[in-house]
């Protein structure tokens, strides 16, 4: 049983905040972001959490550990550790067999309706693990047709697996791309295992890449949704990932993700040791603005552990751990049932976003009230999920980012407060995690929570940025919109956003 | 003639798949090559396969107890790097 899928709604000319905003900026998230996309496509992806930014405050992904073995290295990947850049978990997380991954899937598919996608993402690469990856699919497009089925590789054996990938129905696969320039390639991966050789450098980029290119090519003739992810590396491929973008484009992915290089020190990995910084939240949001020029851009993506349960960002990994998985038989698991509450739920579930998608019209701009035009503005959002504004400041570890103007109100991305720093000299253990969090909103304006204490209120203050406790509970869209408003209306956005000293 | 696996190997899986021999037994808590059946893939392949796609460097011993890709050989951390990395790997350990 397929799940159902909403209608498309026509883009409509004047249809304002659903629509404009994100059309010319391609936020890739909203459905009208996906407009360049084929109607097949765009069916498949809006109730996706990973992609539609709507979705995935209602829908819920999880990955399974089934792969540990790779065969290329990254140097923002240590092999001994989890990999904080790509979702996927690293050794030390609950390795899978085959087994254990469908009955896992199974009881928190029963358990959980929202969750609607089952990703195979490592720990190492899911095509360097082919039997175990593929019998893990076999077994659930069987078992639970009403899950959708994903892949993230690092590409090199895409080629030769691309038709087995079709056989399995797979939903989409996901291509981590970072470069298709083998110089630059040679500065992100020291090796690959090809041919049954360790080879290095450039050669080692070269086919890499060319692996990747083939089958990204190859996918795509075959109809499967390919999205592709670049990590942003400062001074190794930031200046490249606009030409990614474009030819990754050309060739016919949907999406284009990039995610910001995370690389610590205490990560143990090439970059971390070397102190290879990551981009800040500015310099990522600049990239991504210029990629989007070319292609929608997945900007809400959490970069989320893989072996995460849950609703995105949300970790419930611990409620199905292995030894109560194992205590299970699958036999136990009424799963026809469970998938006609699953359908009841999901169904619910789309009616609430189709309605969600005909409202905001109404809500800011060009409609009824005349609204003059004031400059836009970022506001960061503190959310456990649903939609609404319900997360204490303090307990915050990530923001989203929204852009309210005189057209709509825009989902821009995430932001961890964890994972940027300030990228000056006071950048180190002193830095507490309020400067942290501070840095994290260079740029943004308002930060609207539940609740805020009375030292972090000063300090936001301080650093130019408004918190307000006053939308708490309320969608967060309008909540984006009513300050927006109230700065209009209290003259505060006819000059340019004063100059921020950043933390 | 024979390799050995020592206590660095993080059970990836990925020799196993590779070993023309089928020589590597997941033992725990780290894998173990049957002595009587590895080649060292001598005639078989130009390098040992094993030592060829692990990850970790040290992992993979001759029978001298020669590491095959010794420190820095695999991630490229230089050697003036490779202390401040012990550390920070013993500490992850824990
Ligand atoms: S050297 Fe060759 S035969 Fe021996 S364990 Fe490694 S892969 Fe197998
Ligand atoms: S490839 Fe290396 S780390 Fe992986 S299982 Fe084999 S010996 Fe262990």
């Amino acid at each position: 049983m397929k799940l159902p899928v909403i209608p498309i709604i026509p883009v409509k000319a004047n249809a304002g905040t659903d629509a404009g905003g994100c059309a010319s900026a391609g936020c890739g998230s909203a459905p009208d972001a996906l407009a360049h996309l084929p109607d097949e496509i765009r069916r498949k992806v809006q109730d996706h959490p990973c992609y539609s930014e709507q979705a995935h405050h209602y829908f819920a992904r999880m990955h399974v550990a089934v792969a540990p073995a790779c065969n290329i290295q990254c140097n923002y990947c240590n092999r001994k550790f989890d990999c904080a850049n790509e979702s996927r978990p690293g050794v030390v997380s609950e390795l899978l067999s085959p087994d254990q991954a469908v009955k896992k899937v199974l009881a928190v598919a029963a358990a959980i309706p929202q969750m609607t996608v089952l990703g195979i993402a490592g720990p190492g690469d899911p095509l360097a693990n082919p039997e175990r990856t593929f019998a893990t699919f076999r077994e659930l497009s069987e078992r639970a047709p009403d899950i959708k089925l994903c892949v993230s590789t690092n590409g090199l054996r895409l080629p030769e697996f691309a038709d087995e990938i079709a056989h399995h129905n797979i939903d989409h696969v996901t291509i981590t791309i970072n470069c298709v320039d083998p110089e630059i390639g040679a500065r992100i991966y020291p090796w690959i295992y090809w041919n049954n050789r360790r080879i290095r450098g450039v050669e080692a980029a070269r086919i890499l890449i060319e692996q990747q290119q083939k089958g990204l090519e190859m996918l795509v003739a075959k109809g499967i949704l390919v999205k592709v992810n670049s990590v942003m590396i400062p001074g190794v491929n930031d200046k490249h990932l606009p030409e990614v973008s474009k030819l990754v484009k050309a060739k016919g992915a949907f999406l284009h993700n990039v995610m910001p290089l995370i690389a610590e020190a205490e990560h143990g990995t090439y970059y971390g040791v070397m102190e290879q910084p990551g981009p800040t939240a500015a310099e990522l949001q600049s990239l991504q603005d210029a990629c989007s020029g070319d292609m929608a851009m997945m900007r809400h993506c959490r970069q989320c552990r893989a072996d995460a349960v849950g609703m995105l960002g949300e970790d419930r990994g611990a409620e199905f751990s292995l030894d109560k998985i194992d205590k299970l038989d699958t036999q136990d698991i009424d799963y026809a049932s469970a998938m006609a509450r699953r359908k009841v739920v999901h169904e619910e579930i789309i009616g609430k976003l189709e309605a969600q998608r005909q409202w905001p019209a109404a809500k800011v701009g060009v409609g009824g009230t005349a609204i003059t035009a004031g400059r836009p503005v970022l506001m960061a959002v503190a959310t456990t999920g649903g939609g609404v504004i319900n997360q204490h400041f303090g307990h915050a570890r990530e923001f989203l980012i929204y852009e309210a103007s005189d057209m709509d109100v825009r989902f821009i991305g995430h932001r961890k407060t964890d994972l940027y720093c300030s990228g000056g000299n006071s950048c180190g253990e002193e830095e507490s995690v309020l400067d942290k969090t501070i840095a994290a909103l260079a740029g943004c304006e308002v930060v609207l929570c539940a609740k805020i204490g009375y030292e972090p209120w000063g300090a936001l203050e301080a650093a130019g940025i408004q918190p307000s406790g006053e939308h708490a509970m309320e969608p967060i869209e309008d909540a984006v919109a009513a300050v927006w408003r109230e700065m209009l209306a209290a003259g505060k956005l006819a000059t340019p956003a004063a100059m921020k000293k950043c933390a | 003639m024979a390799l050995i696996i020592n206590h660095l190997c993080t059970c990836c899986d990925a020799c196993l798949h590779v070993c023309p021999n089928d020589a590597i037994r997941a033992e725990q808590p780290y894998y173990l090559i049957e002595t009587t059946l590895c080649t060292e893939c001598l005639g078989e392949y130009a390098e040992a396969q094993c030592a060829a796609i692990c990850p970790i460097e040290g992992a993979i011993l001759d029978e001298l107890g020669v590491p095959l890709n010794p420190p820095g050989s695999l991630t490229g951390i230089p050697p003036h790097k490779l202390a401040a990395l012990q550390r920070i790997e013993m500490q992850l350990q824990k």
